[in-house]
């Protein structure tokens, strides 16, 4: 499968591997790292965002495709959508699926609200179904929460929302007692003890996996908890636009069949948007590991109705996608593989950067690697770092892949490459948004009873996230919105609704001279051939 | 010029480059897929497929998103099927009952034909871990089952209507919760902070100016 050239380059990283085993490279200095973040982040890149033309985070970057869409009209423009006539009437609306929507509609169900879910594909079609590595938590004695607090907003440039780190951390310990509680199998020793790793940034090993189904695993126990709990799940229905009333509080959401295309209205006291990423709409031209719904549709929702966004300029390029063959191109390679000892190497073998440091420094190191030190090894898709995975079965004894990182072992094997022998090609890939809707401590937005947890909302993570800190994320806030989401609709009176919001941002559009000729949200990626905007972008879209 | 091969959707010809996926095959040739595609890396089950490839009777299934096109396949998606998922509280089950014969009794009529273990694109031990759920070893069906991605290729061959899938997370449901070994860490932890033993360290931290917060975190010791 590899080509001779490969083959060569792993001859010398073969040759280098035993002094490599007992060495670890030294962690890059404050400086050094921002350094190498501004000369080579893909965030730093100017000409890849356009400013925001409307609305409250007018006057800030984006990157330019979600701009198109931010400075796109809704479908529903200039529709006559009935709103009177209401299809679906619930106290708590979730729209999404995956980790953060199904872990609020638990807890909304259990403060006693009527719950529905809507989803543009299957539930647990989402990102928290792909997450491989793990879920962070300070549960052991020589850890703290204030210790993952200090990794967290540390990692995140102390950029983030203090409050909503200390939330993430002080309940995360809760989140994996739930999980488990719920039936979640955790990777555990004899005396029950959680086998914890280190990630990017960790300065503690609080990874918790489930082998490198991580996601995975928690995704098909949440799903099915909701199943049990016969919380009605609406599938291949998206959200296509939120509907408010005369007070100017949201009240619902029009939503779309997408298989009929039949419009429809649900009416709801409190909506929370768990919508998820952004990876499908292929920022700078980046692959992405991100599920095929990943295209920022709860952004948009939320910014038309007048929700202010943070950090939408944050992007996390995951530092090893696999960088080839083609049919899996882009596709994550858990982070957890650094964490069980694999470094990143060059085409002369050499460990140029400590392979945990944190995921945009790891990912500029690799850019700056091939781009600007020219030191990658060529693959027919071009240049790329070896993942030295034979390092974890030297380390760790045989097997340890097999019985660790199974999914990884099984992906590359389907194309000939046995990871335990040889090394991988790796090169980052687009993974997650780190900013969205900003949220409060309640998971509220700006509007009354817009609730927004996951990926989709913004400040928990700053400006970059950290390994094991998404899936906990999603199920710290994801409960959170749906307790809060609870409370709330005891108390709400809706109002007559409407979309003239609608209009409103139509005509602000309208008088900033923006007309890009689309309708947003996207709701799926363009990928079919006579549909393809992506063309020259010259990969397949795995 | 990359090299074609014909594939056949649904029996209609289509030319498409040999080095893509099933899946992405599909959207070369015009598609735009609402069904029948999901994670497009291998974990959500979305994208069950069936095919067979001309001139042969063989039946092969695949994940659409893992599988690379073939020349001469005939291929048709099942993005459904329709498996039966049945309701219970996780609660209230206890692992000495005989709980399989309660919510999933149809798996003691399995044949023991191997259909479902020779359908399963993760090549897992599928009868395997049926056989361990009628015998309410639930612990060894978890983890015969533990990578199972749900996509249902295991049911659409199975004689006896069996929906594996849901009967290996119930066996793992039950094995996070009630099998595997408790882990006294977490509960005391969770103890800890309920009792605000980190309220004040948290406070003081979360209060600290950017600075000094730079001036820890950029000294803070790195666990071994």
């Amino acid at each position: 499968m590899y080509t001779e050239e490969m083959l060569e380059s792993i001859k010398k990283v073969e040759a280098t591997r035993p002094e490599r085993l007992h060495t670890e490279p030294r962690r890059l200095t404050a400086e050094e790292k921002d350094e190498l973040l501004r000369q080579w982040h893909p965030d730093y890149r100017e000409d890849a965002f356009d400013t925001i033309q409307i609305g409250p985070n007018k006057g800030q970057k984006a990157p330019k495709q979600l701009a198109e869409l931010l400075h796109s009209n809704s479908r529903l423009y200039g529709m006559n959508i009935d709103l009177s006539r209401v299809d679906y009437d619930t106290d708590v609306l979730i729209i999404g699926g995956g980790g953060a929507g199904c872990s609020a509609a638990i807890e909304a169900d259990n403060g006693g609200a009527k719950v529905m879910i809507v989803t543009k594909l299957r539930a647990g079609d989402a990102n928290t179904m792909m997450a491989e590595g793990g879920i962070q938590a300070a549960d052991k004695d020589n850890d703290s929460p204030v210790q993952h607090f200090l990794d967290a907003y540390g990692g995140g440039h102390f950029a983030a929302k203090r409050e909503l780190v200390e939330q993430l951390v002080m309940e995360a310990p809760d989140a994996i007692k739930w999980l488990n509680e719920l039936g979640v199998m955790f990777d555990k020793e004899d005396d029950g003890t959680m086998i914890t790793t280190h990630g990017g940034g960790t300065s503690r090993k609080r990874m918790h996996a489930c082998k490198d189904y991580s996601g995975a695993e928690i995704m098909r126990t949440l799903r099915d908890e909701v199943q049990n709990r016969q919380i009605p799940i609406i599938e291949f229905t998206s959200a296509v636009e939120l509907i408010k009333d005369d007070k100017g509080q949201v009240a619902g959401a029009v939503l779309l069949n997408m298989e009929t295309g039949d419009y429809l209205v649900a009416r709801a006291k409190v909506v929370i948007l768990a919508t998820g990423g952004a990876g499908r709409l292929h920022y700078q031209n980046f692959p992405t590991s991100n599920h095929y719904g990943a295209t920022a549709d709860g952004l948009i929702l939320a910014y038309r109705a007048g929700a202010p966004l943070l950090y939408q300029d944050t992007i996390q390029y995951h530092p090893t996608g696999a960088a080839f063959p083609s049919q899996i191109q882009g596709a994550l390679v858990t982070e957890k593989v650094r964490s069980l000892g694999a470094q990143l190497v060059n085409k002369d073998g050499v460990a140029y950067l400590h392979p945990l440091e944190t995921r945009d420094v790891s990912a500029a190191g690799i850019i700056r690697e091939c781009k600007g030190r020219h030191e990658g090894v060529t693959t027919p898709l071009g240049d790329a770092i070896w993942l030295d995975t034979p390092m974890i079965e030297e380390l760790g004894g045989a097997g340890t892949i097999e019985a660790r990182i199974p999914a990884m072992l099984r992906m590359f094997l389907q194309y000939g490459i046995d990871m335990r022998k040889v090394p991988v090609p790796v090169y980052p890939t687009q993974h997650y948004q780190n900013g969205g809707v900003e949220i409060d401590t309640e998971c509220a937005t700006s509007i009354d009873n817009l609730l927004v947890a996951g990926e989709c909302s913004g400040g928990v993570h700053g400006r970059n996230r950290l390994m094991g800190n998404s899936l906990l994320d999603v199920i710290v806030f994801g409960r959170d919105a749906g307790k809060s989401a609870a409370k709330r609709a005891a108390k709400v009176e809706l109002g007559t609704p409407t979309l003239e919001h609608v209009a409103r941002y139509a005509a602000e559009l309208e008088a900033a001279g923006i007309h890009t000729g689309k309708v947003s949200p996207l709701l799926l990626p363009k990928y079919a051939r006579h549909a393809r905007e992506y063309e020259q972008r010259g990969f397949q879209f795995q | 010029m990359e090299k074609m091969v014909n594939v056949y959707f649904y029996g209609k010809r289509y030319s498409v480059p040999e080095s893509l996926t099933v899946i992405a095959a599909w959207e070369y040739a015009g598609y735009t897929l609402k069904r029948g595609v999901g994670c497009r890396n291998g974990f959500c089950g979305a994208c069950a497929t069936i095919y067979r490839i001309k001139g042969s009777n063989e039946l092969h299934t695949c994940l659409a998103c893992q599988k690379q096109v073939e020349d001469n396949m005939y291929i048709a998606s099942i993005p459904f099927y329709p498996q039966d998922k049945r309701v219970y509280n996780i609660n209230d089950l206890k692992v000495s009952d005989n709980i399989m014969m309660e919510i999933y009794p149809e798996i003691y009529s399995c044949i023991g034909c191997n259909a479902c273990t020779k359908a399963c694109p993760q090549n897992l031990n599928v009868m395997q871990y049926i056989a361990y759920a009628q015998r309410g070893e639930f612990e060894k069906c978890a983890n015969e089952s533990f990578d199972c991605v749900m996509c249902g290729c295991c049911s659409t061959r199975c004689p006896a209507g069996i929906s594996h899938p849901y009967v290996g997370l119930l066996a793992r449901r039950l094995t996070g919760k009630y099998i595997a070994p408790k882990s006294e860490h977490l509960e005391k932890r969770v103890e800890e902070i309920a009792e605000g033993k980190f309220d004040e360290p948290m406070k003081e931290m979360a209060s600290l100016p950017t600075e000094k917060l730079q001036e820890l975190y950029n000294n803070r010791e790195i666990e071994k």
